[in-house]
């Protein structure tokens, strides 16, 4: 079932955050080809932080199998799961996304410092520093300029862009975008989408773009709706209330 | 390069982006360190000065009462003696086969508040202290006159004394005393350096000036004989205090102490100083030991400091956690972040109040010593202090497990995303 050319493949996820309570997931078949970038619409309330979270490997389903580059996330201990992700996936956060005591530069090598797999992509492909400068100036920012800042010092439209050049660093083959547009105004929303496009393309890498805005599906090479994947009858936002009080 | 550097590095960068309240918490800790490693300073000084208030005589000889009550009176001229002993016993004892020397006391005089002791100049000669250091003269030395008079380091400080100066005796204690012989002025003959003994706190004066003093009965009217009248008198002691002893051999100490404890013609006693002055520590002791647990105590309250401090930024710190998550840190390195955290406050904290306290010494040691007399131990950090850092480094990792724990908690829960 599973081969080389999918990003992204759930087969029967079920998912719920106590053994008892309501499936939060519940997804029959969802794929992703290599290199695709999909727009999946979800409301808030629809399961979303809790479909990102599986495709992580934070969380690990229930029941099905869930395949991410061709490797069984799901029959992955944790540990592993964790070190996958640090290898294989970059994600980008609607906001806050950077560390803000690090520089510019620290925060988007950092995944090379998690992962001896991103950094040595990086080298391979010219060495850390230089394609973190690289990713930087394609997603538009003045590198000399920013490279030494304070990531807390950016506007939120830097910052995205910052996160995103960390997501793409190394080559991961799936980037996960939850909401990353949705605390930018429009003119930098459709500029951002245009350059994360183009960058994941240009590095093969999968996009998986979330986000309650339908309107933005347009630029993307397919749409689907998470209400209509997923079958779990959601009531409210995934997680239970209190879990992290 | 997914090992424990990024964690540490991210630990260190993660501190100084809260440099203020990093700061506050490790002054706090510092300060605590400060405090406890001088307690201990001063505790150690205190105890090794307490214990060599007297050294280098091998026996003390006074009326029979208890070993503590002697020492108490005839060394740290506390409180009186229940009985003299007779001048016959000294000269018994003195001319004892081992017996090297013999210094007699004779106490029960002041002046303005500080003891006057009675004995002769081989006093300066024999009394040691500390490490067997001898006393000196600041000024002048021992008496050779019948009104001659040596006073101690403190009492020419405080009373403004020099050789040449006169000044009068008083009987019984009290800085007015109610009976003054005010006939026969002594004069300053010597001034000791400051040793840390009582000895900085006492006029030393003859044993034959005590006597002339008394002509006029026992508690001392005072006499009206002039000093020339005097001088021509016979006044050789009839009894003394006590007196120390110092023998040829130390080994025939406890020999001679149970022929002393024995002898047929008075109830006489013979203590061994060190024996006593171990004993007497172990009275006065509870009051150092109780000073250290306070002090040990204030390190706790600093600790528990850098706990709250951790504490408090947690919550706003868990967008952090969920973004390292997100990047593939592990729960348990999460938790390794907060521990090294608490870890690298209380060591930075403890390096500086070891610094502190260190620096506080190289100045004020001197000082010390030269005032009181009192020696302080180590001017440079020894194992003990090192000890002392890994203790408090340590004790703040194990603090750090609870923040660490629910930092870990959450991350789990959390994963990713922070739901608030």
């Amino acid at each position: 079932m599973t081969n080389d050319t999918t990003a992204l493949e759930l087969c029967g996820v079920r998912f719920a955050y106590r053994r008892g309570a309501p499936d939060v997931i519940d997804i029959a078949g969802f794929t992703l080809a290599r290199g695709e970038r999909v727009f999946l619409k979800g409301a808030s309330g629809s399961g979303k932080s809790t479909l990102l979270g599986l495709i992580a490997g934070v969380l690990q389903p229930d029941s099905g199998s869930l395949h991410v580059l061709g490797t069984p996330l799901s029959d992955l201990s944790a540990p592993d799961r964790d070190r996958f992700r640090a290898a294989h996936l970059g994600v980008v956060f609607q906001m806050f996304n950077l560390l803000p005591y690090l520089p510019v530069g620290a925060n988007v090598t950092l995944p090379c410092r998690f992962s001896a797999a991103r950094a040595t992509a990086a080298q391979d492909a010219g060495g850390v520093e230089s394609e973190a400068r690289r990713l930087l100036s394609r997603l538009g920012l003045d590198t000399a300029d920013v490279w030494d800042r304070r990531a807390a010092e950016l506007s939120v439209g830097q910052q995205q862009r910052v996160a995103a050049a960390r997501a793409l660093i190394g080559g991961p083959g799936l980037i996960l975008a939850d909401e990353p547009t949705s605390a930018l105004d429009a003119d930098s929303r459709d500029s951002f989408i245009a350059l994360l496009k183009d960058e994941c393309q240009a590095s093969n890498a999968a996009l998986l773009f979330v986000s309650h805005d339908g309107g933005l599906a347009g630029h993307f090479d397919r749409a689907l709706d998470l209400s209509e994947l997923n079958t779990a009858r959601v009531g409210t936002a995934g997680a239970p209330q209190g879990a992290h009080a | 390069m997914s090992g424990r550097f990024p964690i540490l590095s991210l630990a260190l960068r993660s501190i100084s982006n809260r440099a203020g309240t990093a700061l506050l918490t490790i002054l706090t800790v510092a300060i605590s360190v400060t405090l406890f490693l001088g307690v201990e300073k001063v505790r150690h000084g205190a105890r090794a000065s307490f214990e060599n208030t007297i050294s280098g005589v091998d026996l003390i000889v006074g009326a029979r009462s208890s070993p503590i009550n002697l020492l108490l009176y005839s060394v740290f001229h506390i409180g009186d003696a229940t009985n003299n002993i007779t001048w016959d016993s000294y000269e018994a004892v003195a001319g004892a086969p081992g017996v090297a020397w013999a210094v007699p006391v004779s106490l029960g005089d002041s002046h303005r508040g500080y003891r006057v002791v009675g004995t002769t100049p081989a006093y300066f000669e024999h009394y040691q202290y500390g490490d067997e250091r001898p006393v000196r003269f600041a000024q002048g030395g021992p008496f050779d006159d019948l009104f001659g008079a040596v006073a101690g380091a403190e009492v020419a400080r405080e009373l403004g004394y020099a050789v040449g100066d006169e000044i009068v005796v008083g009987h019984g204690m009290g800085s007015v005393s109610f009976v003054e012989h005010d006939s026969n002025p002594f004069t300053i003959a010597g001034v000791l350096q400051p040793t840390g003994t009582p000895l900085d706190r006492s006029v030393f004066v003859g044993l034959e000036a005590i006597e002339a003093i008394h002509l006029g009965g026992s508690t001392g009217t005072g006499t009206s004989l002039t000093a020339e009248q005097l001088r021509a008198r016979d006044l050789s002691p009839e009894q003394i205090t006590a007196f120390y002893v110092g023998l040829t051999s130390p080994v025939a100490a406890l020999r001679l102490q149970r022929q002393v404890n024995t002898y047929p013609e008075e109830p006489l006693q013979a203590v061994l100083p060190g024996v006593a002055l171990v004993q007497l520590w172990s009275v006065v002791g509870a009051a150092e030991r109780t000073l250290s647990a306070v002090a040990a105590f204030v390190v706790l309250v600093g600790l528990v400091s850098i706990l709250t401090a951790i504490l408090t930024s947690l919550n706003e710190r868990r967008r952090e956690m969920a973004i390292l998550r997100a990047l593939g840190a592990r729960p348990h390195q999460i938790f390794v972040l907060l521990v090294a955290e608490s870890a690298l406050l209380a060591l930075a904290g403890a390096v500086i109040g070891t610094g502190l306290t260190y620096g506080g010494l190289a100045i004020g040691a001197p000082l010390i010593e030269a005032r009181f007399g009192l020696l302080l131990p180590g001017l440079v950090p020894g194992l003990y202090d090192l000890a002392i850092i890994a203790l408090v480094t340590g004790a703040a990792a194990v603090l750090g497990l609870i923040p660490a724990w629910r930092a870990y908690r959450n991350s789990l829960a959390d994963g990713m995303t922070v739901r608030l």
